[in-house]
């Protein structure tokens, strides 16, 4: 080939380089009209249950959702920041100094499952059937004496927040025992952290979406040991930013979303989700329980767990006219 | 471990014989979104990496440090800053380019600069003396010297172009921090590599993989056939 030849080569490449990549970008950021960027933590994105929740939405409302799949702490970093119009999460303590900072407002109660601790099938610590307090109690005693080891998240995520919550709760200093040779922080996701337990025979505390998925594909082989029970519910919640913490957020979509995700269709999602595959529902609707009071031993887990001041959203932290409150 | 790897293979078989739409929709993005973030990188990086290469100026030495240094830099942290800056608090927010595909264009382009700078000055530097000296024995002028000394490199320009486009496609840090894997919209390969990963399917981030090194095997099959034709 001589210059010219090697010349029109390159020109032709770039050309069909930049054509074919305007085409592709625009074929689809175009169908779009309006956007909804909601940050949201990973369980709810990695299990799946939004990707069913998303079309159902879609299907019926000119909105385009953007998820963006991130751990509850950074998915309120993201809004604080105004790169996100909504947050779904699950960590009440973060949701409360969220609203009193003003960022957050008409927060909803969405959906409740349990986290579980998991450990190896032989329980060389033997906590089945205790207490979450008990089983961390005896995991600490076990652990400093060699026979058991924990793995933590380390990721202050929901469930981090949680495990340290937990072991508040239980009368321990986290600062104190991640310094112990048997408390491994894992510093990732749960998928990740599970197989790091599994590897170490180690014990962890999952939710049960992403645990459940693992089991099923065979990728882990750890025991739920203590489960449901009030000290390990895990309530998600959806917060809209205010428009007075920031006048760009598409606050109007934002409330579509929050009342589609509290309607009847959007519970009856959860309410299935994943019964099919695991024989069980992953996440569980809270609005009806909430409001029926079916269950009040849940219901008062949850209100105990969840609410502030008696209430999922005090007067104060309510944007608008919402049909939310009933 | 071993049967993940081999269902990988097949799932990638299969999903590639069936022409998946969203697979096909996700490579297309990658493809795109990697190929204009390497043609502007070429843009600027390649007359830089000229500048280093051929001229002798004072700071030099440090500027090609300064590339060299850069090639090491994370992904991550490289999406983290363009975040910080692209994010609507931060300094360019009022761009609004944050979780669309402008924004991981922008990312890799900047991540691939030092790798194009410096492949380019390195090549033209080891090329340098006998060419030049030759071309100007011959009776060249010092602008013509250059010049052959430059078309004598064009092996290493495109080496160097090709493998910035494999460094674009194979990230993930920028496109996950400034894409934000939004389906249908900033979805690329890498980054379904690692949802799908976390979501437990693992077979499937196998089989994107085989699909990515495919995309760069072909992208590299095609530059030595070019090469070869041009030195036969």
């Amino acid at each position: 080939m001589n210059r010219n030849q090697t010349f029109a080569a390159t020109a032709v490449i770039v050309a069909i380089v930049v054509l074919g990549g305007i085409y592709i970008l625009r074929s689809q950021t175009a169908r779009g009209t309006s956007s909804l960027v909601v940050s949201t933590t990973t369980s709810l994105y990695d299990t799946g249950v939004l990707d069913e929740i998303e079309e159902a939405f879609e299907a019926k409302n000119p909105i385009d959702l953007y998820f963006i799949s991130v751990g509850t702490g950074l998915a309120i970093t993201h809004a604080e920041r105004g790169d996100a119009d909504m947050i779904l999460v699950h960590a009440p303590s973060q949701e409360l100094v969220f609203l009193e900072e003003g960022y957050g407002v008409n927060r909803k109660i969405i959906a409740y499952n349990f986290f579980s601790i998991v450990g190896p099938t032989d329980d060389p610590a033997g906590i089945e059937e205790m207490t979450p307090v008990e089983a961390l109690r005896t995991l600490v005693e076990r652990g400093r004496s060699g026979e058991a080891t924990w793995v933590s998240r380390g990721d202050d995520s929901g469930t981090h927040t949680k495990e340290k919550g937990l072991w508040t709760a239980a009368g321990f200093d986290v600062s104190v025992l991640r310094e112990e040779g048997w408390y491994r922080e894992a510093g990732t996701g749960m998928g990740k952290t599970l197989q790091i337990a599994e590897e170490l025979e180690a014990y962890t505390l999952t939710d049960m979406g992403t645990y459940l998925k693992y089991r099923e594909e065979e990728l882990v082989g750890l025991e739920v040991l203590v489960g449901a029970g009030e000290e390990l519910i895990n309530v998600y919640s959806a917060i809209a930013v205010g428009t007075e913490a920031n006048d760009d957020a598409n606050f109007d979509d934002a409330m579509a979303f929050i009342e589609f995700l509290v309607s009847e269709e959007g519970q009856s999602i959860f309410e299935e989700y994943g019964v099919e595959d695991y024989g069980t529902n992953l996440f569980k609707p809270a609005v009806e329980l909430l409001k029926s009071r079916a269950d009040p031993t849940t219901a008062d887990w949850i209100e105990a767990a969840a609410f502030f001041d008696g209430s999922e959203c005090p007067e104060q932290y309510r944007e608008g006219s919402s049909k939310l409150y009933g | 471990m071993v049967s993940a790897l081999w269902e990988g293979l097949l799932r990638a078989l299969s999903l590639i014989v069936m022409r998946d739409p969203t697979l096909m929709e996700i490579t297309l993005r990658s493809v795109a979104i990697s190929g204009l973030a390497t043609l502007f990188a070429a843009l600027w990086s390649i007359p830089l990496g000229i500048l280093i290469g051929l001229e002798r100026f004072k700071g030099r030495i440090i500027l090609r440090g300064f590339f060299n240094t850069l090639m090491g830099m994370p992904t991550v942290t490289l999406g983290l800053v363009l975040y910080l800056l692209f994010s609507r608090s931060g300094p360019l927010g009022f761009l609004r380019v944050l979780y669309s595909p402008g924004a991981i264009i922008v990312g890799q382009s900047l991540l691939i600069t030092p790798i194009i700078v410096s492949f380019v000055a390195n090549t033209l530097e080891a090329a340098d003396p006998e060419i030049r000296s030759l071309a100007l024995t011959l009776g060249a002028s010092e602008m013509g010297a250059r010049f052959t000394v430059l078309s004598e490199s064009l092996d290493g320009v495109l080496l160097a172009v090709t493998a910035s486009f494999n460094r674009a496609i194979a990230e993930l840090g920028v496109a996950l921090m400034l894409g934000g894997n939004i389906r249908g919209v900033t979805r690329v390969l890498t980054t379904s590599i690692a949802l799908e990963t976390s979501r437990g399917e693992l077979e499937l981030g196998i089989a994107l993989t085989i699909v990515l090194l495919t995309i760069v095997g072909v992208v590299n099959l095609s530059t030595n056939l070019f090469r070869r034709r041009t030195h036969p």
